[in-house]
Parts: structure tokens; C-alpha cells; sequence
């Protein structure tokens, strides 16, 4: 069974995030959600639901954190 | 993930670690969740990057929420009084022209206590980038009321809501930027959505890259989001930003001159601080007269506190100058501290000196060692303050007999007198200096006659003013027993012997 192959990725710095959510409501194929895990910051860090990022870099932009948010985009075949 | 490459991630421009919470490598920044300042910060170090700045930028934060902003951006950092970042830009930008300076200020520190410092950056035109986030609060301090508040909202300065009629109204400070002329890009954005968020981003990028290209003012206001102070949660913030906010302040491009503004030619660069005693026209007389430095073991220990004291137009005032400016030659830390009445003339004039041997810790002569008073009412005014053995020099013919303080060095000499003689009255300051110089020993002659000479330009004052000085010397020997020259011994003066001098 082939999957369609996303666009791109993200990895969440779970260390860093605070769990402010804004990425969440930002990202518009809603692919973000808050983990149910605690960082050891006490936040509820935002985690990628694994599938459909379009490497459209909103979540980077609306995140207030430096290192909160990393984008990865596949390069072209 | 090899065929993935990174498009959006941690700017080079933040410095790896952030220490300054000690939570752990990398660390986060000291901002609350959904903080605009941490978006900001990002938007900025996007735009360093993307500029190619990050070895000339300077960033000058605030006082304010912000306040920390070296602990996250590898650049220049400056963190400046409250208010005064525009000015310390300035200084920055001017004397580094190559520098790009970034301004960034929260909406107390900008548009409260530092309303004078960005009006006149601004005015000036200088070439700088003002980075101007408004959350409509004073964050840091726990909420009280900014400038920008809006009306109706709480604070805890205004717990029943800004009321215009007692508050006033929310400054629109971009429009008040935009009636000078200077400026050449004033903007105002959001952070309350995307799209806001992504005009930010070109907004501050644009104001950075005027400032490479040599244009002259920018400024961006960003509206920001301050969930913490307004009591929202982040995105309840965020959409707070959006909608609301942009009623009082509305979006857009206030001024933009980026297409027409000519580039300032750069300003010269700022003199070797070596090159400063010859510019100054200290050189030849520091070198020539002391040969030595400032504080120098020659004067270890010295302490001369000065008091002249006269009607104004009695040279007060240059009596003390040239003994500062012959102190700092003969290698004293000197002070002169003149002091004017409201009057031009005939109005009460005094200045205080210090010679020091070492650094002078205060240019206020409360106790001191020598009064000059040229009138009699400067002698009455400032005797009280005269402790046992101080020398007092008073221009007359003869000490008052009744009300002196026991225990003073005090000597009659009639400077007025002896100063027409020589040829005008209004040199009787230098009759009173070297009678100073002879009663004191505290520099030499020579050196004063040096400073004289270059002091001096009108030959026939000159002439007159050295002729004055060795006068006052001779005068000096005459008016005060040998054993108050050049020592410390204790005249006798008119009443009952006095107690002695202070034990040192
Ligand atoms: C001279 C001086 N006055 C007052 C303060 C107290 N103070 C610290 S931060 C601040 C207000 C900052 O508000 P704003 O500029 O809006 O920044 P924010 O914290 O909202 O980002 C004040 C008044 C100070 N630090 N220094
Ligand atoms: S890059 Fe775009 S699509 Fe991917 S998670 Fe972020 S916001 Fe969503
Ligand atoms: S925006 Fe950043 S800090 Fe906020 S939840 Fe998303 S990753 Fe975490
Ligand atoms: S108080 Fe407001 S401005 Fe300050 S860090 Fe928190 S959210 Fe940001």
C-alpha cells in the first residue's frame, strides 16, 4: 500500500517548546498537536501527528521560541 | 532523513546556548508562553542572517521585558538606561558608521520615559533602526498602564479602564514620527495572525536593510501580544492582536522615503583619543612644564581645596580656570566648579578648585584649604566655613579687626589697589593668584607664567596679567608672616589664640 510522500517534515524541540499551542492553531493542514507527555519544563510540548506537513514554515514563524520549531521541506526528486 | 533539508530553523545569529535561565543546553528564552518578543527576536535574527550583518550588528535593548536580549542574539550587544536606547544608538551609529544599530524598545521605554530620546533620534534623522513592539502595557513591571493602553482597558494603574478624560488617549507614536521630516521608513505591523506575522518579517527587514544601504531613519511598531499582563491565553492573545488592537493602531506604511532618500555622506571619524591633547592644545604644555603624569608621585597625597569668592566681573571665575588648567599641567587631577549668581555683573561670583594629588573625588570644595575672597561681603559669606588654620586671602588694605574665627592664616592684601597701580583694576585676580601661589607653594610660578602665556591672547593683558602675578607674590610675603609661607604654621590672628590645626 503506497503512501503519498509529504512535502516535508517538522521536529519539534521538545526541551524548548512551552507549550503556548500557537503553532498548533497556526498550522493549516492541522498536523500539530500538544503531546499529553510533559517537557521537564512542565509544559505540554506540540508534537507533529506524523503525516501531511507541507513544509510551509508557519509553525517556525508564529513560534516564540528560538530553537522551538525546526522545518524540513524534501528536495525535488 | 537524507533527502530533507532544512528550510526553517534555529538562525545562526542566536548564540548556541542561552545561559541565562541555567536550564539546560540549548535553553529557552526568559519570554512567557506566546510572548510576541520571542517571535520578534525571531523575526530580527531571520533578518541578520539574511542581510549577511551579523558580525557589524549592534543591538541595544531596552529597559523592559526585553531587557535581556544580548543573552539571545550573537551581535553587538548594548543595554541602555530606560528610554535611552535611541540616544545610545546614536552615539553607536556615529562613531561606528559601519555598524548596523538596532533600537529595541517596548512601548513604556519608547513612548513613556524615553518620549524625548526617539522624538529627536528620530527628528535628527539619525541612521538607525528603531524596533518599537507595543503591547499596549507595561510588561515587565507587572502591568501598570502604558502610554499606548487602550481605552477601556484595565491595568493596574487604571483598574477601572483607561478613561481618556483622565488618562488621555493611546499614543499613536508612528503618527506623531510621521510629522518630521527626517524619517525615512516608518511602518506599523502585527503579530496577531499569519499573515500579520509574515508582513512583520518583511516590515523588519526592510527598516534593517535601509540602514545598510546608509538611508536615514526607520522605525517598525510591532503590535505585540503580552498574554501573561492581558490575561489571555496565547492564541486568545494572538487574535486579540488582530482584531482589536489595529482599531487604535491602524496597520500600514506610515512613510516610506526608502526610494528618494539620499544616502548621509558618512561623518568623519572621531580623532585618535592619543591625538586629543594636541587638538586641545594640552601637548606642548603638559610635556613642557610637568614631565609628568597626572597624579604622579610628585603630588602624593595633595589636597587643595579652593574657594575664590568676589562680585561678578572681578575674574573670579579666570582666577580659578588658570589654576585649574596650570594644575593639570604641573600634573594634578584638577576640578573647577564655576558657581554665578543670576547677575551678569555686581551679582556674587565664586568657583571652587582641587589640585589632588590623586583622582578628585568630588569638584565641591566644602572645607577648604585656601579662601581668595576679592570683597568683603565673599569674606563674611564664606568665613563660617573656614576651619582652624585654612589660609584666607582678602583683597584690602587691612584685615577687618572684629569677627574672625580664631585659628586662619589670613593676610591682608590689596590687590584692587596694586592692580590699578600696574595698569587696571581688573587684574586684580592675578594679584590674588600669586599671592595663593607664594602663600602655598602648591605649584610653581613658572608653571602659571606658562599658562598665562597660552591662556592669554591680547599681549598688553598679558603683560599686564604676569606683572599682576609676581606682584601678588611679592605682596604675599609682605601681607602674611614668613611662617605662614609655604607651611602650615598658625597665625595668630586678632582675638584669642585658637585651638591649633585639625590633627592630620
Ligand atoms: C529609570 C527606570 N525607571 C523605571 C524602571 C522600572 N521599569 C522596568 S521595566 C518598565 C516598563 C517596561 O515596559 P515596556 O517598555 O512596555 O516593556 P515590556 O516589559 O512591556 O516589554 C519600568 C517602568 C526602571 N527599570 N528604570
Ligand atoms: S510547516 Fe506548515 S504544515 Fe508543516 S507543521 Fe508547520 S505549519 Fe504545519
Ligand atoms: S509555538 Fe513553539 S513554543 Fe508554542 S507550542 Fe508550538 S513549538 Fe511550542
Ligand atoms: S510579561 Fe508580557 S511582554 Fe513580558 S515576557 Fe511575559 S508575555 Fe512577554
Amino acid at each position: 500500500m503506497e503512501r503519498t510522500i509529504d512535502r516535508g517534515t517538522v521536529v519539534i524541540g521538545i526541551d524548548e517548546c512551552k507549550g503556548c499551542g500557537l503553532c498548533v492553531q497556526a498550522c493549516p493542514p492541522r498536523v500539530l498537536r500538544l503531546s499529553a507527555q510533559l517537557n521537564r519544563h512542565g509544559y505540554h510540548p506540540a508534537e507533529y501527528t506524523g503525516s501531511g506537513c507541507t513544509a510551509c514554515g508557519i509553525c517556525y514563524y508564529v513560534c516564540p521560541e528560538p530553537g522551538g520549531v525546526t522545518v524540513f521541506r524534501r528536495e525535488a526528486a | 532523513m537524507p533527502d530533507l533539508a532544512v528550510v526553517h530553523g534555529r538562525s545562526p545569529s542566536f548564540y548556541a546556548v542561552f545561559d541565562r535561565k541555567e536550564d539546560g543546553d540549548p535553553g529557552q528564552t526568559h519570554y512567557c508562553p506566546g510572548c510576541g518578543h520571542g517571535i520578534l527576536t525571531k523575526l530580527l535574527a531571520e533578518a541578520i542572517d539574511a542581510l549577511g550583518i551579523q558580525d557589524r550588528t549592534v543591538l541595544v535593548s531596552p529597559v523592559g521585558c526585553s531587557v535581556f536580549g544580548y543573552e539571545y542574539l550573537d551581535v553587538g550587544n548594548i543595554q541602555a538606561a530606560h528610554g535611552r536606547a535611541p540616544a545610545v544608538a546614536t552615539a553607536v551609529k556615529r562613531s561606528r558608521p559601519d555598524s548596523i544599530v538596532i533600537s529595541y524598545q517596548g512601548d513604556g521605554d519608547l513612548a513613556a520615559i524615553g518620549t524625548a530620546e526617539i522624538i529627536h533620534a528620530a527628528n535628527r534623522g539619525e541612521a538607525i533602526t528603531v524596533i518599537f513592539v507595543n503591547n499596549a502595557i507595561y510588561g515587565m513591571t507587572g502591568g501598570q498602564m502604558a502610554p499606548t493602553t487602550l481605552v477601556g482597558e484595565r491595568s493596574t494603574t487604571t483598574p477601572w479602564g483607561r478613561d481618556p478624560t483622565v488618562h488621555g488617549y493611546p499614543i499613536r507614536v508612528c503618527e506623531l514620527l510621521a510629522t518630521l521630516e527626517a524619517p525615512v521608513h516608518i511602518e506599523r505591523v502585527g503579530l496577531g495572525s499569519n499573515r500579520q506575522i509574515m508582513a512583520a518579517a518583511r516590515a523588519v527587514r526592510r527598516a534593517i536593510d535601509n540602514q545598510v544601504r546608509g538611508l536615514g531613519f526607520s522605525v517598525v511598531e510591532v503590535l505585540s501580544p503580552c498574554p501573561t499582563i492581558w490575561g489571555l491565553d496565547p492564541v486568545e492573545a494572538q487574535t486579540f492582536v488582530r482584531d482589536t488592537m489595529p482599531r487604535t493602531f491602524p496597520l500600514g506604511i506610515l512613510r516610506d522615503r526608502t526610494a528618494t532618500a539620499v544616502p548621509r555622506p558618512p561623518l568623519p571619524s572621531p580623532p585618535d583619543p592619543a591625538e586629543l591633547p594636541g587638538i586641545l592644545g594640552l601637548d606642548g604644555a603638559t610635556a613642557g612644564t610637568t614631565g609628568g603624569r597626572a597624579g604622579g608621585p610628585r603630588h602624593a597625597g595633595a589636597d587643595h581645596r579652593i574657594v575664590a569668592a568676589g562680585f561678578g566681573g572681578q575674574g573670579v571665575q579666570v582666577l580659578g580656570e588658570v589654576l585649574a588648567e596650570a594644575g593639570l599641567s604641573a600634573g594634578y587631577h584638577v576640578a573647577w566648579l564655576p558657581s554665578y549668581g543670576p547677575q551678569m555683573r555686581s551679582g556674587t561670583s565664586n568657583c571652587h578648585v582641587r589640585l589632588c594629588g590623586g583622582a578628585v573625588d568630588s569638584p565641591l570644595v566644602s572645607r577648604p584649604t585656601a579662601l581668595v575672597a576679592l570683597n568683603q561681603p565673599s569674606l563674611r559669606a564664606f568665613l563660617p566655613r573656614m576651619e582652624p588654620g585654612t589660609l584666607v586671602l582678602f583683597n584690602a588694605d587691612a584685615v577687618p579687626p572684629d569677627g574672625l574665627p580664631r585659628g586662619l592664616r589670613i593676610g591682608a592684601v590689596p590687590a584692587t589697589a596694586i592692580a590699578d597701580r600696574l595698569g587696571s583694576p581688573r587684574a586684580a585676580n592675578m594679584v590674588m593668584l600669586g599671592a595663593l601661589l607664594e602663600a602655598t607653594g602648591m605649584l610653581a610660578p613658572g608653571v602659571v607664567e606658562a599658562t598665562l602665556q597660552r591662556m592669554v591672547t591680547d599681549p598688553a593683558w598679558r603683560d599686564l596679567d604676569l606683572a599682576a602675578l609676581r606682584a601678588g607674590q611679592r605682596a604675599a610675603r609682605r601681607a602674611l608672616p614668613a611662617t605662614c609661607l609655604h607651611r602650615t604654621a598658625i597665625l595668630g590672628a586678632p582675638g584669642p589664640p585658637g585651638p591649633g590645626p585639625r590633627p592630620s
